[in-house]
């Protein structure tokens, strides 16, 4: 994985120490909380309904193993003993004290991780596909892509005060695991005509309130045009987006309101005349440079299916169905991609204990090439586990609790922080996802019922992207008691589509019930081992309302 | 309003005239709609002149007159608003506007290094700011990863020798 050279070890410490320098003297008066949000804001650090709270940034989700027991040691010393993995591959502590920032911004630094622009209306912490470098079906990595654009979006001074939160998202591969359609700019590694690898860019994607699909505007762009494209995106949003407006000033919005063709039109132009008067010039050895970073860990030459696995698979039962469902297939012969569920029933969703982080790291320095991956639906991922260590490194997960066999199925939910955490919040999440994960606690019932994602919001503003859940389940208050408006057919895959809202919303003591309705109709409805997704795009949303509404 | 350029405290000696205001004997500082509406008028009075941009004023029509300009200045309505920090660029990069450009509006001091890193070499400080702030704020950035306006080695060039 990457590591920091000089140059990147300099601009995080300067970083410290500036913020050092601002918390100071916000302390002492001399600039007022208006002012100083933004600047806490862009340090990752959110006042919170109880208490401050910090965002460090996992740049597109990677950790290595001194790096995780850092967290660990974050949680231990400044929190109440754990951590918050996030939608946006980071992670959150909920209980810091203000003072004690600059401390932990440095701990961070001495590992070589930051807090930078996981907040504020700017570039925030690029995100990617959590199989990175491991999966079959990747055009090139989207790590080295990921981290092209970290560099070129940290302290942007163009870009820094932006109409709103700009995010990105990369994938390598045409199976989509990063959401990228959702996101302000989505970009998808593609080959290009020439047979290198070359860029499609969506842009003005995203969830929140006005929730859009992102559009194609820029087609197989080239690798050395790559960030000076970004950057006329970027400047045509920055000109010419909303100002006046908080809940129209996201780029999607833009987009929307000219239209993809001159929204093309204008990056064109703009692309076109900063090719002469100032292009990002991305030397084609800084491309390589940053490339031998993800170069292929030295994999031992192995068989797939080895005795050990069969042997543990036929012994325990337990273990096999961990390994059917949890294990993902990996490009190299003899290894597996191991999926960690931190998402046990009756837990909170994304949540790991301090212990459970060193217990990780661990693992992954002796099975998994000291690397961890954090995933956009809030579990973690040992990428490279030859298949011969899958049992023993399974027996440490169980033993800690994060061997959960539930990756993609009913109980693995994204759940945002809601009412309990949030000060945005109308509704609380968390209770409800574990009201649900709860009901269908049974292992065989959650295996029957397949692929299915449930993903819970506490507000309108979809942290918990309830609008690509295949059921998305929406948090709202109706003077002063929680409702939850259940949408259905959401997807954040290669075919991305928004939820359809599927009528009047359930109270609290409903809500659990009414999942369970809609699983009864997609059992009685589903053809030839169809998903829930399938399902449901077949029959559409008339037979589901019908059975939830039939009692009233 | 205190002005800093070029690194000092300097005395302003632009006027900021209103619309419907009589023009002032010396340099003065016009709106933009101001400027288009008497053009060559103010030309004509071959004094130092300054325009004044609002944020959505962008500054492509002034490309072809930029010779005519000792100031242009660019409003921050709120520091939040970015909007500026293109114009400055275009100007610098793109129309090759060698005068001074000004930031002026709500310009703090947390906001400088980005304002001097696009091309802003002066700025109207709304905040209390003493010099050692100013360059403070300024230095506080040992590298930067993306060139801009303000011909700072990148770290890129100082990886490759650029």
């Amino acid at each position: 994985m990457y590591r920091y050279d000089e140059f990147d070890h300099a601009l995080v410490q300067d970083r410290v120490k500036q913020f050092s320098g601002q918390v100071a003297r916000r302390l002492a008066g001399e600039i007022t909380e208006d002012e100083f949000k933004p600047l806490r804001l862009m340090n990752g650090v959110y006042l919170q309904l109880h208490a401050y709270m910090l965002r460090v940034a996992v740049p597109y989700g990677m950790v290595s193993s001194r790096q995780m027991r850092m967290l660990a040691h974050i949680a231990r010393k400044y929190d109440k003993g754990y951590g918050h993995f996030t939608t946006r591959q980071n992670i959150q502590y909920n209980w810091p004290a203000l003072k004690d920032i600059p401390a932990i911004l440095d701990d961070l630094a001495s590992v070589e991780m930051h807090a930078l622009q996981t907040s504020g209306n700017c570039i925030r912490n690029v995100t990617s596909d959590q199989f990175a470098g491991a999966a079959s079906d990747e055009v090139e990595d989207p790590r080295i892509w990921s981290e092209i654009i970290r560099q070129w979006s940290t302290l942007h001074p163009e870009f820094s005060y932006l109409p709103r939160k700009f995010k990105f998202a990369v994938t390598g591969s045409p199976k989509d695991r990063a959401a990228i359609r959702v996101h302000d700019i989505g970009i998808e590694v593609v080959t290009g005509d020439d047979g290198r690898a070359a860029f499609d860019v969506y842009v003005g994607g995203g969830q929140g309130r006005t929730p859009m699909v992102g559009k194609l505007i820029g087609k197989s762009i080239s690798q050395e045009n790559l960030l000076t494209y970004l950057e006329a995106v970027m400047r045509v949003y920055n000109m010419h987006g909303r100002r006046d407006h908080l809940f129209k000033s996201r780029i999607k919005i833009l987009v929307h309101t000219i239209g993809a063709d001159e929204m093309r039109r204008q990056v064109e132009e703009e692309f076109a005349a900063m090719e002469k008067d100032g292009p990002v010039v991305l030397p084609q050895a800084e491309i390589d440079r940053i490339s031998a970073y993800f170069a292929a860990p030295a994999y031992e030459k192995l068989e797939d299916g080895p005795a050990e696995l069969e042997a543990a698979k036929k012994e325990n039962s337990s273990f096999a169905r961990w390994v059917k469902q949890n294990v993902a297939a990996h490009k190299v012969p003899g290894y597996a991609i191991a999926n960690i569920s931190l998402k046990p029933i009756g837990g909170v969703a994304g949540d790991a204990t301090a212990e459970q982080m060193d217990v990780v790291a661990d693992l992954a320095e002796t099975y998994s090439f000291d690397e961890v991956r954090v995933t956009h639906e809030q579990n973690l991922v040992l990428a490279h586990v030859a298949q011969k260590d899958l049992y023993t490194v399974w027996q440490q997960l169980e033993a800690n609790g994060m061997a959960t066999p539930n990756l993609g199925l009913i109980t693995d939910q994204i759940v945002c922080p809601g009412l309990d955490y949030c000060a945005l919040a109308n509704a609380r999440s968390i209770p409800i996802g574990q009201a649900i994960a709860q009901k269908f606690e049974d292992l065989d019932r959650q295996h029957d019922i397949g692929e299915l994602k449930i993903k819970i919001s506490g507000c309108i503003n979809a942290c918990g992207h309830h609008h690509v859940g295949h059921i998305g389940i929406l948090g709202v208050d109706k003077k002063g008691t929680e409702f939850y408006q259940i949408s259905l057919g959401g997807s954040s895959d290669e075919n991305t589509s928004l939820g359809d809202i599927v009528g009047p919303a359930f109270t609290e003591d409903k809500i659990v019930g009414a999942v369970e309705n809609i699983v009864e109709t997609y059992l009685g409805e589903r053809q030839n081992g169809e998903r829930f997704l399938d399902t449901y795009r077949r029959i559409g949303i008339k037979p589901f309302k019908e059975k939830l509404y039939a009692a009233d | 309003m205190p002005l800093i350029k070029d690194g000092a405290f300097v005395e302003d000696r632009f006027t900021y005239v209103e619309d419907d205001a009589p023009l002032p004997e010396g340099a003065v500082i016009v709106s933009f709609t101001r400027w288009q509406d008497e053009k060559d008028a103010l030309i004509a009075r071959g004094t130092p002149l300054g325009v004044k941009l609002l944020s959505g004023e962008e500054p492509a029509p002034l490309k072809g007159d930029l010779d005519k300009f000792d100031v242009i200045a660019l409003d921050f309505p709120m520091f939040k608003n970015g909007r500026a920090y293109s114009y400055a660029r275009l100007l610098r990069s793109r129309y090759g506007y060698k005068g001074e450009v000004r930031a002026t509006g709500d310009v703090l001091r947390d906001q400088l290094f980005f304002m001097a890193r696009c091309g802003f070499d002066a700025f109207e400080v709304s905040q209390r700011i003493t010099l050692d702030a100013f360059k403070e704020a300024l230095g506080e950035m040992s590298v930067v990863y993306q060139p801009a306006s303000d011909g700072r080695k990148t770290v890129l060039e100082a990886r490759h020798g650029g």
